[in-house]
C-alpha cells in the first residue's frame, strides 16, 4: 500500500512537470496544421458558437483551406492554450482576452500582427470602436480583432424591491451608502455578491480606483511601474470596499455565494437582495434563469455610481471591452487565417448574428439594429454607455500579468472578509507585483 | 495491504530444495517496477526540481533563475498560513477519521446480516466522484438556497453560514473530507478485523474479558499495523487534498482553507509561474516523504513484526 500511495501522491504533485515536459520538448516549432485546415480555438458558448459556425461554413464554401472550430470551457482553455502555443499542436486562430493575456504570447513572438491584412481592407479597422480595438494593440501593432460583444460592468437592481422601499437607483457613492442603510433597516441584503470568487469583488475595487484616481493609475499597474500599487487612489478604493463590507452592504453570507451557479443572480431575482454589480452578461443570465423577472420589467440597471471629488471621469467604464481572435505566428495557414478574421468579424452577417443573440458588438453605427433587437432597452443602454465612455478599462485580472492577477484575486478576497485592511491590501499587492 | 498477517510457515519442501532456490531473486525482477517508478516517480520529481530553479510561464523555454524561486518561497506571504492550514487539516482529518473508521470497520466486520447491509450503504461515498461530492455538499450547505436556509425558515433563526465563515470553513472541509474518506478506511479496518483469529476472543472470554476489554486488549493491538497503514494514507493523502477544497471553498473565505497544494495549483496553472509552483511541489514531496518515513519509523512498522508472534 505505501508504494501505491507514494506513486499516487507523486503523480498528483508532478502533473505540472508532465505538462511542462510536453511543451518543453517541442517549444520551438510553430503550428503545424499543414493539410488539416485552419485550427480555430474558441470558448464554448451555446449562443455564440452557432453564429460563428455559420460564418465558418460560408468561408469554407469559397476557400480551398477550411476553418475547423474547436471549443473549450473557460479555465481549462487558458491552461490548454498556454501549453499548446509554440508547440506543433498550436491553433492557427485563438480566442483571447487582449491585455496582459495576449501580451505574454506577443512577448514570446507567437502572435502574427494583423497590420498587413488590415491594410488590404481599410474599412475593417474603421468599423470597430477605437477604445475597444485598442485592447489588442501592442507596441503599435494590431494583434487581434474583436470577436464578441462588449461587456461593461453595471449596477443591476430589482425594481420591485426599490419601489417597495420608495427608493431610486444610486448615481453617487453617498447615495449608495444611504440605500445600504435603508435596505438593511428593511431586512433586505442591500447588494448581492458572489464572494466565493475574487473577480466579483474586484469589480468594486476597479470602479472605485478609476472613479477616484482615473485611468492612469491602472495604466501604471499594467506597465509594472515600481510602487504603482502604492498610489493613494488604490488604498482609498480598497477603503471604500471595506467600508461597504463593514456597513453590511453585502450581508454576511456572501463569502459562500458562488458566481458559477448563479447564486447572486438568484438573490437579486428573488428580491432577497436589492442590487447586484455585475458584467452585462448578467442580463442574459437573468433571461435564461428567471425569464419572468426580466420580462415583467423588474430588472433595472444603471452605470456604477460616481464618487464625488474623484479625479476619474464618472463616464468611464470597467469590464471586458470584448474578446479577441488572434493569429498564431508560423503556421502554414497564417495568411489565410488572418484573411478569414478580416473578412468575417466586421461583416454585416456576423454583426447581425451577434446582435440576434443579445450581444453588443463593438462596431460603429449599429444602434438602429440594437433598437430593433429583443433586448432593445438594455442593448442600447450599454451601447450608449460604452460609446460615450472616455475610457474602457479591461478587468484587472485580465489586464495584469497572470501571476499578479492571481495575487489580486487572493488579496481582494482577504480584504472582503476583513483579513486585510486597506493598507495591508496595498502592501500585499506591492510585494506580489515585484 | 502491507499488513503481514503472521509469518508464512516454513515449508519443508522449500527448505529441502536446491541452493539456487534459496538465493534472493536476481536484479532482473526489479526492472519492470524500477522502470515504472523511474519514469512516473523519479523523472517527474527531477524535472520539478529543475523547474524550481528556473523562471517559466509555460511558454517558450525555461530560463535559469538559480535559487530565486526558493528565496521567493521564503517571502511568499501565502506560505506560512498555507503550512498552518495544511497541518491543521492533516491533524484534524486524522483525528476525526481514524476513530470513526476504526469503530465502523470493527463493527462492520461482524458476521451479522444487518451489518453487511448497513456497511454496503456506508461504502457508497466511495463510488462517487470527488467533484460530485464537493459540488453536492456546496449546494447542500448554501446559506441562501440550501439546507441552512430551509432550517432557518422552520426555526425562525438566521441561516447558518458554514462555508462562508472564515472560522468555520476549515472544519466544514474536514467534515466533508471525512464523509468522503471514512468509508475507504473503514474498508481497510473491516478487512483487517476479519483477519483476527477467533481463538483470541475465545481465550479472552474464558479469562472473563467483556466486550470493551476485548476491544482494547485484543482488537486494538491486532490492528496496530492497520492503524499505521491507514494513518500514513491519511496524513500523506491530506497533503494532496485539493480538488475537494478547490470546488467547495476555492481556498476561501480569504485564505482560510488555502492549503499548500491549492496554492501550488494557483501559482502554476492560474498564475503560470511554473518555477515557483515547482518549488512548492518539491516542498510538498519532501514533507510528505518525511512524514511517512517518520510515522513508519516511530511506530516500528518497518520492522514488519508479526502481531501473532508465538501463536
Amino acid at each position: 500500500m505505501p508504494s501505491h500511495l507514494t506513486r499516487r501522491s507523486l503523480l498528483g504533485l508532478t502533473g505540472a512537470a508532465a505538462a511542462a515536459m510536453a511543451t518543453g520538448a517541442c517549444g520551438t516549432a510553430g503550428p503545424a496544421s499543414g493539410g488539416s485546415g485552419i485550427q480555430l480555438w474558441v470558448l464554448q458558448s451555446d449562443t455564440e458558437n452557432p453564429v460563428l459556425r455559420k460564418r465558418i461554413d460560408a468561408f469554407n464554401r469559397s476557400s480551398s483551406v477550411h476553418v475547423e472550430m474547436t471549443t473549450y470551457v473557460n479555465d481549462p482553455y487558458k491552461q490548454k492554450l498556454q501549453v499548446a502555443m509554440g508547440s506543433p499542436n498550436a491553433p492557427d486562430i485563438f480566442f483571447n482576452w487582449g491585455g496582459g493575456n495576449l501580451a505574454q504570447f506577443v512577448d514570446a513572438d507567437q502572435v502574427r500582427p494583423l497590420d498587413s491584412a488590415l491594410a488590404d481592407h481599410p474599412d475593417v479597422a474603421q468599423a470597430f470602436l477605437p477604445s475597444v480595438l485598442a485592447g489588442a494593440k501592442l507596441a503599435g501593432h494590431q494583434y487581434g480583432l474583436p470577436m464578441s460583444g462588449m461587456q461593461p460592468e453595471l449596477l443591476f437592481y430589482n425594481k420591485k424591491v426599490f419601489a417597495a422601499a420608495g427608493a431610486k437607483p444610486p448615481t453617487t457613492y453617498p447615495e449608495l451608502l444611504k440605500l445600504v442603510d435603508l435596505f438593511r433597516r428593511k431586512g433586505i441584503t442591500p447588494i448581492a455578491l458572489a464572494g466565493q470568487q475574487g473577480w466579483t469583488e474586484l469589480i468594486y475595487l476597479m470602479y472605485f480606483t478609476d472613479r477616484i484616481g482615473g485611468p492612469q493609475v491602472v495604466a501604471d499597474l499594467v506597465a509594472k511601474k515600481p510602487g504603482a500599487w502604492r498610489h493613494p487612489a488604490i488604498k482609498a478604493a480598497a477603503q471604500h470596499c471595506l467600508d461597504l463590507v463593514r456597513r453590511g452592504a453585502f450581508g454576511s453570507n456572501y463569502p459562500s455565494v458562488n458566481a458559477d451557479n448563479k447564486g447572486a443572480s438568484m438573490l437579486l431575482a428573488t428580491g432577497k437582495c436589492a442590487m447586484h454589480v455585475m458584467g452585462s452578461w448578467e442580463y442574459q443570465n437573468q433571461v435564461s434563469s428567471s425569464p419572468d423577472f426580466v420580462h415583467g420589467d423588474q430588472l433595472g440597471w444603471v452605470a456604477f455610481p460616481a464618487v464625488p471629488g474623484g479625479k476619474g471621469d464618472p463616464a468611464d467604464v470597467v469590464g471586458v471591452p470584448t474578446n479577441y481572435f488572434s493569429v498564431a505566428d508560423g503556421g502554414a495557414h497564417a495568411k489565410q487565417a488572418a484573411d478569414f478574421l478580416v473578412r468575417t468579424l466586421a461583416s454585416d452577417a456576423y454583426v447581425t448574428g451577434m446582435i440576434g443573440i443579445g450581444e453588443i458588438p463593438p462596431v460603429r453605427g449599429i444602434k438602429p439594429k440594437l433598437a430593433a433587437s429583443d433586448a432593445a432597452d438594455f442593448a442600447t443602454f450599454c451601447y450608449d454607455l460604452v460609446s460615450a465612455a472616455p475610457h474602457f478599462q479591461l478587468a484587472w485580472d485580465q489586464a495584469l500579468s497572470p501571476s499578479v492577477g492571481v495575487a489580486v484575486n487572493t488579496n481582494i478576497q482577504k480584504l472582503f472578509v476583513k483579513q486585510l485592511d486597506a493598507a495591508g491590501f496595498v502592501a500585499a499587492m506591492d510585494r506580489a507585483a515585484r | 495491504m502491507t499488513v503481514r498477517v503472521g509469518a508464512p510457515p516454513a515449508r519443508p519442501a522449500v527448505a529441502a530444495g536446491t541452493a539456487a532456490r534459496q538465493r534472493p531473486p536476481g536484479v532482473g525482477w526489479l526492472v519492470p517496477a524500477g522502470v515504472l517508478f523511474a519514469v512516473f516517480g523519479l523523472l517527474p520529481i527531477a524535472i520539478v526540481a529543475y523547474l524550481s530553479l528556473t523562471s517559466w510561464n509555460g511558454l517558450g523555454s525555461p530560463h535559469w533563475a538559480g535559487l530565486a524561486n526558493w528565496r521567493g518561497l521564503a517571502h511568499d506571504p501565502e506560505i506560512p498560513p498555507g503550512i498552518r492550514t495544511t497541518l491543521l487539516l492533516t491533524v484534524l482529518s486524522w483525528a476525526v477519521q481514524t476513530p470513526l473508521a476504526l469503530l465502523l470497520g470493527v463493527w462492520s466486520a461482524g458476521p451479522q446480516r444487518n451489518r453487511a447491509v448497513l456497511s454496503a450503504l456506508f461504502f457508497l461515498p466511495l463510488l462517487l466522484s470527488l467533484a460530485a461530492i464537493a459540488l453536492s455538499w456546496q449546494a447542500l450547505l448554501d446559506p441562501n438556497f440550501g439546507l441552512p436556509a430551509s432550517l432557518a425558515r422552520l426555526t425562525h433563526t438566521p441561516a447558518a453560514n458554514l462555508l462562508g465563515d472564515a472560522d468555520r470553513a476549515l472544519y466544514v472541509v474536514v467534515a466533508v473530507l471525512a464523509w468522503q474518506w471514512v468509508p475507504f478506511h473503514t474498508l481497510i479496518y473491516q478487512g483487517a478485523a476479519r483477519q483476527i483469529p477467533q481463538t483470541l476472543y475465545e481465550a479472552a472470554e474464558l479469562d472473563g474479558a467483556g466486550r470493551v476489554r476485548q476491544f482494547v486488549s485484543v482488537t486494538l493491538p491486532q490492528l496496530r499495523h492497520t492503524v499505521v497503514a491507514s494513518s500514513v494514507l491519511m496524513v500523506v493523502g491530506s497533503l494532496t487534498y485539493f480538488e475537494t477544497i478547490l470546488l467547495l471553498t476555492g481556498g476561501g473565505p480569504g485564505d482560510a482553507t488555502e492549503v499548500l497544494p491549492l496554492h501550488m495549483y494557483r501559482t502554476g496553472f492560474v498564475g503560470f509561474d511554473m518555477g515557483a509552483a515547482s518549488a512548492i511541489a518539491l516542498l510538498l514531496v519532501v514533507v510528505g516523504a518525511g512524514l511517512s518515513v517518520a510515522i513508519v519509523r516511530a511506530t516500528g512498522f518497518a520492522r514488519m513484526d508479526s502481531e501473532r508472534e508465538g501463536m
